[in-house]
């Protein structure tokens, strides 16, 4: 089936969206930019695929009858033992480049020690893998590294004093080896991953298994049918790295201000805050972007700067906002520089001011910083669309609510859970124009492709 | 073509940049003038300065000063990437990040041997000229040159356009301080006697040159534009905005420039930039606000690339406005003087402001507006969102409003801009052909 994509490179993270041909979003993909464009764009797009095949294998199954009331717990097993499948892939690549890579440390007579304390590390690390993917199990994130690297580093402390081993020694094994490991594009084996992990899911469920033959026919059939790249439209901060034609990028703006329309159709008024730019994006009754403002070369009040003021407060960029939920009154913090408004945070704590209303107050303060770009493009008509990272931050969203309607009165205010994907779901949308309105075929760069393996995929959202 | 001045192109000409004959033409005036200021004292010559809007150039040859014009040494430092540092030691002395980057990268020239941009000294001058047309910055600017060298200043005040129009008696208010004021004070530091026949001579002279300046910048009404009238256009005016207004010189480029847009535009070719010819013509934009020097070729880049041309733009109208009639006029001399002061664009007030461009807009065919808003730029700055709506609102065209700054390095940010400009284009494209691909 043809099937259009559009491809969001950011600073932060990379996403992308698969549409078919009458603009249904088939699938959505994430991971994180590393600094490496053409492989983070190569892996959103292969996560979007594998999520519209769980999408069509989901539509597929209904259709045939099939697991009458159970779709909802078979298709989220199924989802969560192939995210397993695609880690442990990964994780046994890890583990044969971190062997590897002990004989070009120059460990001298300890490299015995370390390839033994590597194989009771990654031991470790099988063992509590299914765990970390059980249902209603908690991940700070979902990125490969992250999860993986956390764990090396917690259960590899413990093996090295065990061994009576220096930790540096495996930490510099890790450090030589998740660059390469990270960077490699698993996209020949995802069959493979969808077989293996059919089968846990079959083991766990044993309704499902009851069933195997009236399953495997419909997921056998979206197996057989060839998810088409008929279009890639990409955006973002990367989109020059990404190897096809100029044709094939599109500005963040219009892609943004399209995405928004697509979610909300009444979309007047766009604000996007990412990890480092604001856009205010006017745009009228088709989508098309009328003006915009953006920050200038100072990121302060983007998403980086709640970043780091998680890590001078020392919690995590995700518990910001419920801490700042609980305030009972806003602290003012003037500044919008990220450096001085650490400072103020500083001199406020010392001051004895409580964290929630400090925080509340710093949330209060890139709201602001955005209502002045908002203002510079126009103002806020209604209905007005919030987007990006920041728009899951509860505190902010807050602050937003307060100061739109103080000062522009009553505007429906839209996010969408799924926002982060905006930009991909504009380009992805303009990926089917270019072919359904105006006929246009696919124009191929050449590029060196990213490395490739023959197995597993970076785990992700 | 029937030049005098041989145009020095085969022997300087590096094969990277390619130029048109007038543009090297026109970087061998400015560099021959950086050398007649650096000999002027050995010559027995007096040295004046002043500034770019507003300058009194003809006068000044009646007195046979030397010109140097501190805008454009900061432009030219910045161009040649010598300003960053000049403008950080301006800072080690005290001067705050928010002040003027063209009066940081001056004080910062001056700090480090006043050696000017082609790498010969500059003088002292003798003499500060201020003619006083809308930048209030240029005052303070003088005031610590003045402070500095303890040389003399003679004012020129010009009443701003707050009305829009100019009235008889702002016009005679300029005309007696030329009288009482200037002119006595330029007769007793040069030790020249004034003669008026001279200064209608050079104002003769300036008449023909403005006359091939202006049909140049509107020889970009044609499609495909044969030039850029912004990034090709600071090419155009460095004769006439500088110490070259009234000169043989200055007509003779003119006529040269001319004849070579003349065939451009009988080949159907679109401007000439760095890289070449350039493709395909996508866009015509007007833009407001001065270039960034720094990054100059790189910024110019990003409009080519994509196919953009300005065809229009305020800056090259910031030395005189000249496409709306006003010629330097021999008959009226000093009339005419105040007159051209009284027109700089930098005296004009926004609704004057606004017109230009809408006007400009709708007779060059232009697809939107663009500003290049200059960080460090407080008096200019003020004020152009406000323009951008009320254009936005009046002619229906798309703008756009970017922030980079004039010679200070740090304050371009290349990612930041192309994205802006990108979207921009794409957005025009958008609108124009009323799809939504």
């Amino acid at each position: 089936m043809r099937c259009f994509i559009g491809i969001d490179l950011g600073s932060t993270t990379t996403k992308a969206v698969v549409l078919d041909e009458s603009l249904r979003i088939l699938g959505r993909g994430i991971t994180n930019s590393r600094s490496n464009y053409d492989t983070a764009a190569a892996i959103a797009k292969q996560e979007a695929l594998a999520s519209a095949r769980f999408n069509l294998f989901r539509g597929a199954i209904s259709e045939s009858g099939a697991l009458n009331g159970g779709l909802d717990e078979f298709i989220g097993q199924y989802e969560r033992d192939f995210r397993l499948e695609q880690f442990l892939e990964q994780l046994a690549d890890l583990e044969t480049v971190c062997q590897r890579n002990v004989e070009m440390a120059h460990f001298g007579g300890d490299a015995n020690a370390v390839h033994d304390a590597l194989s009771r590390v990654f031991g470790t690390l099988r063992e509590e893998a299914p765990a970390m993917f059980a249902l209603g199990a908690t991940r700070k994130s979902d990125f490969f590294r992250d999860i993986a690297g956390s764990r090396y580093l917690a259960i590899g402390e413990k093996v090295a004093k065990d061994a009576g081993l220096r930790y540096d020694m495996l930490l510099n094994v890790f450090d030589r080896s998740i660059i390469e490991v990270e960077n490699r594009v698993y996209g020949e084996s995802m069959h493979g991953q969808l077989e293996l992990a059919l089968e846990r899911t079959f083991a766990r469920l044993p309704q499902a298994a009851a069933q195997r033959g009236a399953l495997v026919a419909p997921i056998r059939r979206v197996l057989d049918t060839d998810l088409e790249e008929t279009y890639v439209v990409g955006t973002g901060y990367g989109r020059a790295r990404l190897p096809f034609s100029k044709e094939h990028i599109r500005s963040e703006i219009l892609c943004h201000g399209l995405g928004a329309h697509i979610m909300y159709p009444n979309t007047a008024t766009v604000l996007d805050i990412g990890g480092q730019d604001t856009k205010a994006i006017q745009v009228d009754r088709k989508g098309i972007v009328e003006s915009f403002q953006m920050n200038d070369r100072c990121a302060a009040g983007c998403g980086r700067y709640l970043g780091y003021i998680a890590d001078e407060m020392n919690v995590g960029l995700h518990e910001l906002g419920p801490i700042a939920m609980k305030a009972t009154r806003t602290v003012r913090i003037n500044s919008t520089c990220t450096v001085f408004a650490g400072a103020e945070l500083r001199d406020r704590l010392a001051l004895g001011e409580k964290r929630e209303d400090i925080l509340q107050g710093l949330h209060r303060a890139i709201i602001l910083r955005a209502m002045s770009i908002l203002a510079r493009s126009g103002g806020v008509r209604n209905e007005f669309t919030f987007t990006g990272g920041v728009a899951k931050n509860e505190a902010a969203v807050r602050s937003l609510r307060d100061l739109i309607t103080e000062n522009y009165g009553d505007v429906t205010l839209n996010i969408d859970p799924d926002s982060i994907f905006t930009g991909a779901l504009g380009a992805a949308t303009f990926a089917q124009r270019a072919v359904v309105d105006e006929g246009l075929t696919a124009v191929h760069r050449d590029t060196a492709a990213p490395p490739a393996k023959a197995a597993g995929a970076a785990a992700s959202a | 073509m029937n030049t005098i001045i041989t145009p020095p192109t085969s022997t300087k000409k590096p094969a990277a940049v390619q130029k048109e004959d007038a543009m090297w033409l026109q970087k061998e005036l400015i560099n021959r003038n950086y050398h007649e200021l650096a000999t002027a004292h050995e010559m027995n010559r007096k040295v004046s300065a002043t500034f770019v809007p507003g300058n009194l150039n003809e006068l000044l040859m009646c007195f046979d000063f030397a010109r140097s014009l501190p805008e454009t040494n900061a432009l030219q430092n910045g161009m040649r990437k010598k300003s960053g540092k000049m403008i950080m030691d301006a800072e080690r002395d005290g001067q705050s990040e928010d002040v003027c980057t063209y009066v940081k990268a001056d004080l910062g020239m001056m700090m480090g041997g006043e050696i000017g941009p082609t790498g010969e000294a500059l003088p002292r001058p003798d003499l500060l000229l201020l003619s006083y047309t809308g930048c209030f910055t240029f005052m303070k600017w003088f005031e610590l040159i003045r402070q500095r060298y303890g040389c003399e200043t003679v004012m020129l005040h010009v009443p701003y356009q707050g009305e829009g129009r100019i009235n008889p008696n702002m016009r005679d208010y300029v005309v007696k301080q030329l009288k009482d004021t200037v002119i006595p004070t330029l007769e007793r530091i040069s030790g020249v006697k004034f003669d008026i026949d001279r200064l209608r001579q050079y104002m003769r002279e300036s008449a023909k040159a403005e006359e091939d300046l202006v049909w140049t910048l509107q020889s970009a009404k044609h499609r495909p534009s044969p030039i850029d009238g912004y990034f090709g256009a600071v090419y155009y005016i460095g004769p006439i905005f500088t110490a070259f207004r009234g000169t043989p010189e200055a007509t003779q480029y003119y006529a040269t420039l001319r004849s070579e847009i003349e065939e451009r535009i009988r080949l159907g070719k679109g401007p000439m930039t760095p890289d070449g010819e350039m493709g395909e013509e996508k866009y015509r934009l007007v833009v407001e606000g001065p270039p960034n020097w720094t990054s100059f070729r790189e910024f110019w880049k990003m409009f080519y690339d994509d196919g953009a041309v300005v065809v229009a733009s305020t800056y090259s109208k910031v030395g005189g406005v000249y496409d709306f009639g006003f010629r330097h006029d021999p008959d009226r001399p000093l009339e005419s003087l105040a007159e051209y002061c009284l027109g700089c664009y930098t005296n004009l007030n926004l609704p004057s402001r606004v017109d230009m461009i809408c006007r400009y807009l709708d007779e060059y065919q232009a697809d939107g507006l663009l500003i290049n808003s200059i960080k460090s730029c407080n008096s200019f700055s003020a004020g152009q969102l406000l323009v951008l709506r009320e254009v936005e609102k009046r002619t229906g065209k798309p703008a756009a409003f970017i922030e980079t700054d004039l010679v200070d390095p740090r304050y371009f940010s290349a990612a930041n801009v192309k994205n802006r400009l990108e979207s921009y284009f794409q957005m025009i494209h958008q609108k124009r052909s009323g799809s939504t691909h």
